[in-house]
């Protein structure tokens, strides 16, 4: 069996995995995204590298995963829908592709009043479920869009999509992850757990309409660091749920970085336990540097890359 | 004013399957447009009814799109409306919106699309002036708007597709900014685009406003 990446071949096998994201820089110095990568190399299979993450502008996605690349890291190239219309989305899943991009991840993206330039006009031609479409075609079919041909080679990706157990009714999420997995997402990631009960209630209706044998579900972990993290993720981030015992847990605590960490320990193992559950994706703000650590302590061994 | 255009006939009835239907109108943009006038909605019913689809009624709302005066309005076709769970609508978008308010149990089909703010320039002839940006810059232009009539909305145009007075998308289309000159020019006010027009603040337009 030929695998398109590492992550699809370690999931493919059944074995439990680890991502992890690492942010690129406000500026052009490749050496920022190189010692964040340091921190984490060995510590995970493979690595999201974000798009412009909340509007903010970075250096780009598709520059921060050949920089990966280069130190023989796998990236997850994240892609969002926010700046890129159809075409110049498909260019860079061409060019993403032709310098050894594997796994793309595909997002609506967050909105631009959210970032640092809130006059911005958003492009959204497409959404995250569309783009997952046309990368799967450009792939199987080796078509774009419109329906003209690709003429070289098409893009050998794993592609993935995200989901959040916790917005909007149960009904209509699931519903949306059903559409991104027909539309071609061979991995999730979701949004951070904080209330592993709503999280293992929302696995069971995954795996009740047996979404759990077409696709790869990553549960999302983010360390909270202190308090007023664990504020903003509870009263400020939409979409999080942190449940009135992890939240006053932090309160409570004399060391809220230790409790964090200690929460975080107790999550991955809980979320590792739930069937349909196929790997865990960290995602440590401001905190990369606490990942060895955790993913030692959680108990898996070291990455390969 | 606000353009629409009518779907065709058959793409009506592809969504529309069977009847029976009840039909709206609107008296102001789509009577104008042609669109969803009372001509218009008699003779969508005669074609219907030709193709054996039930009309249970029709009314022209006056306008579409003010909510309370619907409300007064539809409670005249009670026997009508009950008679089917259809209502095709012949305004913009906006008319079809506020009607669908008023009916969330029936389903709501829009036999019109709508295309932009725009002027009557001749009987049947429309042109676009407005896409409702939310900040108004046609004093920097000489009262044309490139933000809607240039294809690319260029705010420093023109770009070299324009080429004798017409557009790079389609020679029916007039390049904006070639009019934008030459209107300046006759003022005597050239001066005006030699400013670098800084990007512009999209965050007005209506996107992140639902009310006001």
């Amino acid at each position: 069996m030929n695998y398109r990446s590492n992550l699809e071949k370690r999931l493919s096998e059944g074995q439990f995995v680890i991502t992890t994201e690492i942010g690129p820089p406000k500026g052009s110095d490749a050496s920022k995204i190189r010692d964040k990568a340091m921190m984490v190399k060995g510590c995970a299979d493979a690595f999201n590298i974000t798009d412009n993450q909340t509007a903010v502008v970075r250096m780009s996605s598709l520059a921060g995963s050949l920089i990966l690349l280069q130190m023989d890291m796998e990236p997850i190239m994240q892609m969002t829908c926010r700046d890129r219309n159809r075409i110049g989305l498909q260019s860079d899943v061409l060019g993403a592709a032709a310098l050894g991009v594997r796994n793309i991840l595909c997002l609506t993206g967050d909105h631009q009043s959210f970032g640092n330039h809130p006059t911005a006009k958003g492009v959204f031609d497409i959404d995250s479920v569309q783009l997952l479409q046309i990368i799967k075609n450009m792939r199987d079919a080796g078509v774009f869009q419109s329906g003209d041909p690709l003429l070289a080679q098409r893009p050998c990706v794993f592609l993935g999509a995200a989901a959040n157990p916790y917005s909007g009714s149960f009904e209509s999420q699931m519903n949306h992850l059903r559409k991104k997995i027909d539309a071609g997402a061979e991995f999730i990631q979701t949004q951070s757990v904080y209330n592993v009960e709503k999280f293992s209630r929302w696995m069971d209706e995954v795996r009740s309409q047996g979404l759990d044998k077409r696709v790869h579900l990553l549960a999302g972990v983010t360390p909270l660091k202190s308090v007023k993290m664990a504020e903003r993720m509870k009263f400020h981030v939409p979409g999080t749920d942190v449940p009135d015992a992890v939240y006053q847990r932090m309160e409570n605590a004399s060391d809220p970085a230790k409790e964090g960490y200690a929460i975080a320990l107790e999550l991955i193992r809980e979320l590792k336990s739930i069937a349909g559950v196929h790997g865990i994706h960290i995602t440590a703000l401001f905190w990369e540097e606490i990942i060895p650590a955790l993913v030692k302590d959680a108990g898996f061994n070291a990455r390969i890359c | 004013m606000i353009i629409t255009k009518q779907k065709n006939i058959e793409q009506i009835l592809q969504i529309l399957g069977t009847g029976p239907v009840f039909l709206v109108g609107c008296s102001e943009c789509a009577t104008l447009c042609h669109t969803g006038g009372k001509y218009e909605i008699l003779a969508m019913k005669k074609t219907l009814e030709q193709r054996n689809i039930p009309v249970s009624g029709y009314v022209i709302l006056d306008p579409a799109c003010h909510l309370q005066n619907d409300k007064r309005m539809l409670k005249d076709y009670g026997k009508e409306l009950d008679k089917t769970m259809k209502i095709l609508v012949f305004s913009c978008g906006n008319g079809a919106q506020t009607v669908a308010e008023i009916f969330s149990e029936k389903e709501i089909i829009t036999g019109n699309d709508t295309l932009f703010l725009g002027e009557i320039s001749h009987a049947n002839e429309f042109n676009k002036r407005c896409m409702l940006c939310g900040e108004c810059l046609l004093d920097l232009f000489g009262g044309l708007c490139p933000v809607s009539q240039c294809p690319k909305s260029m705010l420093n145009g023109p770009c070299g597709g324009s080429s004798d007075g017409k557009c790079e998308v389609g020679s029916q289309l007039e390049c904006v900014w070639d009019r934008i000159y030459q209107g300046l020019k006759k003022q005597g006010n050239l001066k005006a685009l030699s400013i670098i027009q800084k990007p512009k603040d999209w965050s007005k337009a209506g996107e992140l406003k639902r009310r006001i």
